[in-house]
Protein backbone atom coordinates (compact mmCIF):
# COMPACT_ATOMS: atom_id res chain seq x y z
CA UNK A 1 0.00 0.00 0.00
CA UNK A 2 1.22 3.52 0.01
CA UNK A 3 0.03 7.09 1.14
CA UNK A 4 0.66 10.46 -0.67
CA UNK A 5 2.41 13.02 1.47
CA UNK A 6 2.34 16.71 0.06
CA UNK A 7 5.12 19.00 0.31
CA UNK A 8 5.32 22.68 1.41
CA UNK A 9 3.92 22.88 4.98
CA UNK A 10 4.40 20.45 8.19
CA UNK A 11 0.84 21.05 9.53
CA UNK A 12 -0.54 17.44 7.64
CA UNK A 13 2.43 15.97 8.54
CA UNK A 14 2.13 12.43 10.42
CA UNK A 15 -0.64 11.06 8.51
CA UNK A 16 1.41 8.37 6.82
CA UNK A 17 3.16 7.53 9.78
CA UNK A 18 0.02 7.61 11.69
CA UNK A 19 -1.58 5.33 8.97
CA UNK A 20 1.56 3.04 8.83
CA UNK A 21 1.43 2.46 12.51
CA UNK A 22 -2.28 1.27 12.24
CA UNK A 23 -1.36 -1.23 9.62
CA UNK A 24 1.48 -3.00 11.41
CA UNK A 25 -1.14 -2.98 14.58
CA UNK A 26 -3.04 -4.61 12.72
CA UNK A 27 -0.71 -7.17 11.34
CA UNK A 28 0.36 -8.14 15.01
CA UNK A 29 3.92 -7.12 14.74
CA UNK A 30 5.81 -6.45 17.56
CA UNK A 31 5.49 -3.27 19.63
CA UNK A 32 9.39 -2.45 19.21
CA UNK A 33 9.32 -3.17 15.77
CA UNK A 34 6.03 -1.00 15.10
CA UNK A 35 7.76 1.71 17.29
CA UNK A 36 11.14 2.06 14.83
CA UNK A 37 8.97 1.20 11.87
CA UNK A 38 6.25 4.38 12.87
CA UNK A 39 9.53 6.64 14.11
CA UNK A 40 11.54 5.92 10.59
CA UNK A 41 8.16 6.72 8.71
CA UNK A 42 7.72 10.22 10.41
CA UNK A 43 11.16 11.46 9.99
CA UNK A 44 10.95 10.08 5.79
CA UNK A 45 7.48 12.04 5.76
CA UNK A 46 8.90 14.97 7.67
CA UNK A 47 11.12 15.36 4.72
CA UNK A 48 9.39 15.58 2.23
CA UNK A 49 6.65 18.04 3.39
CA UNK A 50 9.05 20.39 4.48
CA UNK A 51 11.56 19.75 1.44
CA UNK A 52 9.92 18.58 -1.32
CA UNK A 53 7.01 19.45 -3.59
CA UNK A 54 5.36 15.85 -3.25
CA UNK A 55 6.05 12.34 -2.57
CA UNK A 56 4.59 8.65 -1.29
CA UNK A 57 5.37 6.48 1.12
CA UNK A 58 5.22 2.92 0.14
CA UNK A 59 4.80 0.15 3.00
CA UNK A 60 5.26 -3.43 2.56
CA UNK A 61 5.04 -6.17 5.34
CA UNK A 62 6.12 -9.51 4.54
CA UNK A 63 5.88 -11.88 7.96
CA UNK A 64 7.56 -9.79 10.21
CA UNK A 65 9.78 -7.99 7.89
CA UNK A 66 8.68 -4.47 6.88
CA UNK A 67 10.10 -2.09 3.88
CA UNK A 68 9.34 1.11 3.59
CA UNK A 69 10.21 3.29 0.49
CA UNK A 70 9.66 7.28 0.16
CA UNK A 71 9.87 8.71 -2.49
CA UNK A 72 9.64 12.26 -3.31
CA UNK A 73 9.47 14.76 -6.35
CA UNK A 74 11.89 17.77 -5.54
CA UNK A 75 15.02 19.32 -5.39
CA UNK A 76 16.87 15.93 -4.37
CA UNK A 77 20.24 16.53 -2.68
CA UNK A 78 23.57 17.10 -4.17
CA UNK A 79 25.53 16.08 -1.18
CA UNK A 80 24.43 13.05 0.27
CA UNK A 81 27.36 12.69 2.58
CA UNK A 82 26.68 16.05 4.02
CA UNK A 83 22.90 15.35 4.22
CA UNK A 84 23.56 12.48 6.47
CA UNK A 85 25.74 14.20 8.87
CA UNK A 86 24.42 14.53 12.30
CA UNK A 87 23.03 18.39 12.84
CA UNK A 88 23.42 19.11 9.17
CA UNK A 89 20.12 20.60 7.82
CA UNK A 90 18.80 22.83 4.78
CA UNK A 91 15.49 23.53 6.79
CA UNK A 92 13.92 26.99 6.69
CA UNK A 93 14.49 29.11 9.95
CA UNK A 94 10.22 29.01 10.28
CA UNK A 95 10.60 25.15 10.09
CA UNK A 96 13.76 24.88 12.89
CA UNK A 97 11.07 27.70 15.25
CA UNK A 98 8.63 25.00 15.40
CA UNK A 99 11.13 22.05 16.08
CA UNK A 100 11.37 20.67 12.95
CA UNK A 101 15.16 20.90 10.88
CA UNK A 102 17.79 20.11 13.80
CA UNK A 103 19.72 17.71 11.79
CA UNK A 104 18.36 14.36 13.89
CA UNK A 105 16.09 13.75 11.04
CA UNK A 106 18.19 10.74 8.74
CA UNK A 107 20.53 9.71 11.75
CA UNK A 108 16.65 8.54 13.57
CA UNK A 109 16.18 6.55 10.53
CA UNK A 110 19.46 5.44 10.56
CA UNK A 111 19.09 3.84 13.95
CA UNK A 112 15.81 2.70 13.54
CA UNK A 113 16.19 0.94 10.23
CA UNK A 114 18.05 -2.38 9.84
CA UNK A 115 18.94 -1.18 6.10
CA UNK A 116 18.65 1.92 5.13
CA UNK A 117 19.47 2.95 1.40
CA UNK A 118 19.26 6.60 -0.38
CA UNK A 119 19.12 7.77 -3.76
CA UNK A 120 18.79 11.08 -5.24
CA UNK A 121 18.75 13.16 -8.46
CA UNK A 122 19.42 17.13 -8.29
CA UNK A 123 16.46 18.54 -9.56
CA UNK A 124 13.96 15.38 -9.51
CA UNK A 125 13.74 13.84 -6.33
CA UNK A 126 15.11 11.80 -3.37
CA UNK A 127 14.36 8.10 -2.09
CA UNK A 128 15.02 6.47 1.17
CA UNK A 129 14.62 2.61 0.96
CA UNK A 130 14.13 1.03 4.19
CA UNK A 131 14.02 -2.26 6.03
CA UNK A 132 12.89 -3.51 9.67
CA UNK A 133 13.14 -6.98 10.87
CA UNK A 134 13.01 -7.63 14.71
CA UNK A 135 15.76 -7.57 16.57
CA UNK A 136 16.83 -9.93 19.68
CA UNK A 137 14.98 -8.49 23.19
CA UNK A 138 18.79 -8.43 24.80
CA UNK A 139 19.85 -5.54 22.15
CA UNK A 140 18.71 -1.88 23.62
CA UNK A 141 16.11 -1.68 21.03
CA UNK A 142 14.91 1.67 21.34
CA UNK A 143 16.38 4.51 18.93
CA UNK B 1 2.77 8.55 39.40
CA UNK B 2 -0.32 9.20 36.99
CA UNK B 3 -1.26 12.38 34.81
CA UNK B 4 -3.66 13.54 37.08
CA UNK B 5 -1.80 13.10 40.58
CA UNK B 6 1.14 14.93 38.23
CA UNK B 7 -1.17 17.79 37.28
CA UNK B 8 -2.29 18.04 40.75
CA UNK B 9 1.71 18.38 42.29
CA UNK B 10 2.72 21.09 39.80
CA UNK B 11 -0.78 22.87 39.27
CA UNK B 12 -1.05 21.84 35.36
CA UNK B 13 -4.20 23.08 34.16
CA UNK B 14 -5.66 20.25 31.85
CA UNK B 15 -6.98 21.34 28.79
CA UNK B 16 -8.03 18.15 27.38
CA UNK B 17 -10.88 15.68 28.47
CA UNK B 18 -10.68 13.44 31.08
CA UNK B 19 -9.61 10.24 29.76
CA UNK B 20 -6.18 10.11 29.66
CA UNK B 21 -5.43 11.61 33.66
CA UNK B 22 -5.51 8.45 35.14
CA UNK B 23 -2.46 7.10 32.68
CA UNK B 24 0.76 6.10 34.31
CA UNK B 25 3.71 8.24 33.81
CA UNK B 26 7.01 6.09 32.89
CA UNK B 27 9.02 8.89 32.30
CA UNK B 28 9.95 11.99 31.07
CA UNK B 29 11.38 14.26 28.01
CA UNK B 30 11.91 17.80 27.73
CA UNK B 31 12.64 19.17 24.52
CA UNK B 32 11.52 21.34 21.65
CA UNK B 33 13.15 19.57 18.79
CA UNK B 34 10.44 16.92 17.27
CA UNK B 35 13.20 14.81 16.18
CA UNK B 36 14.73 14.41 19.51
CA UNK B 37 11.21 13.98 21.10
CA UNK B 38 11.04 10.88 18.62
CA UNK B 39 14.45 9.78 19.31
CA UNK B 40 14.01 9.38 23.07
CA UNK B 41 10.41 9.54 23.95
CA UNK B 42 8.84 6.13 24.72
CA UNK B 43 5.34 5.23 25.91
CA UNK B 44 3.86 6.84 28.98
CA UNK B 45 6.34 9.49 29.08
CA UNK B 46 5.42 12.92 29.54
CA UNK B 47 6.47 15.58 27.12
CA UNK B 48 7.42 19.04 28.38
CA UNK B 49 8.05 21.71 25.20
CA UNK B 50 6.89 25.22 24.18
CA UNK B 51 5.56 24.05 21.26
CA UNK B 52 2.40 25.03 20.52
CA UNK B 53 1.43 23.29 17.02
CA UNK B 54 -0.60 20.64 15.97
CA UNK B 55 2.53 18.43 14.72
CA UNK B 56 2.92 17.98 18.54
CA UNK B 57 -0.55 16.43 18.92
CA UNK B 58 0.92 13.56 16.04
CA UNK B 59 4.25 13.09 17.97
CA UNK B 60 2.44 12.65 21.41
CA UNK B 61 0.54 10.05 19.39
CA UNK B 62 2.54 8.48 17.84
CA UNK B 63 4.98 7.85 20.66
CA UNK B 64 1.93 6.85 22.87
CA UNK B 65 3.33 9.87 25.41
CA UNK B 66 1.47 9.92 28.53
CA UNK B 67 0.31 13.58 28.11
CA UNK B 68 2.12 17.06 26.85
CA UNK B 69 3.21 20.03 29.40
CA UNK B 70 3.22 22.89 27.45
CA UNK B 71 5.29 24.93 29.59
CA UNK B 72 6.49 28.55 30.10
CA UNK B 73 2.83 30.39 29.64
CA UNK B 74 2.82 29.07 26.00
CA UNK B 75 -0.90 28.14 24.50
CA UNK B 76 -1.79 25.97 22.59
CA UNK B 77 -3.04 26.57 19.24
CA UNK B 78 -6.52 25.83 18.74
CA UNK B 79 -5.67 23.43 16.09
CA UNK B 80 -3.40 21.75 18.63
CA UNK B 81 -6.40 21.03 20.94
CA UNK B 82 -8.98 20.09 18.15
CA UNK B 83 -6.98 17.85 17.20
CA UNK B 84 -5.60 16.61 20.54
CA UNK B 85 -9.16 16.23 21.67
CA UNK B 86 -10.13 14.03 18.57
CA UNK B 87 -7.26 11.95 19.09
CA UNK B 88 -7.37 11.14 22.81
CA UNK B 89 -4.00 13.56 23.69
CA UNK B 90 -3.89 14.65 26.78
CA UNK B 91 -2.23 18.68 27.42
CA UNK B 92 -1.69 20.60 29.77
CA UNK B 93 -0.30 23.96 30.25
CA UNK B 94 1.45 25.87 33.32
CA UNK B 95 2.92 29.17 33.44
CA UNK B 96 6.36 27.37 34.89
CA UNK B 97 9.68 27.02 32.59
CA UNK B 98 10.81 24.07 31.40
CA UNK B 99 13.74 23.63 33.68
CA UNK B 100 11.02 24.19 36.52
CA UNK B 101 8.90 22.14 35.62
CA UNK B 102 11.92 19.15 35.03
CA UNK B 103 13.29 20.11 38.05
CA UNK B 104 9.63 19.15 40.46
CA UNK B 105 9.06 16.31 38.36
CA UNK B 106 12.51 14.82 38.79
CA UNK B 107 11.63 15.69 42.53
CA UNK B 108 8.76 14.06 42.84
CA UNK B 109 10.42 10.55 41.07
CA UNK B 110 9.92 10.73 37.41
CA UNK B 111 12.84 9.47 36.31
Amino acid sequence: MSYPVLGGGFFLAGRAAAETKRRLREAGLAAELVRRVVVATYEAEMNICIHAVSGRIHLRVENDRVKVVATDRGAGIADIAQALRPGFSTASEKARQLGFGAGMGFANMQRCADSFRITSEVGCGTTVTMEFWPRPQTEETGP
Amino acid sequence: MTVIEAAESLGLEVLTGPQGLPRTITGACASDLLSYVMARAKPGYLWLTIQVHPNVVGVAELLELAAVVITDGQNPEPATLEKAREHGVTILTTPDPTYAVAGKLYGLGVR
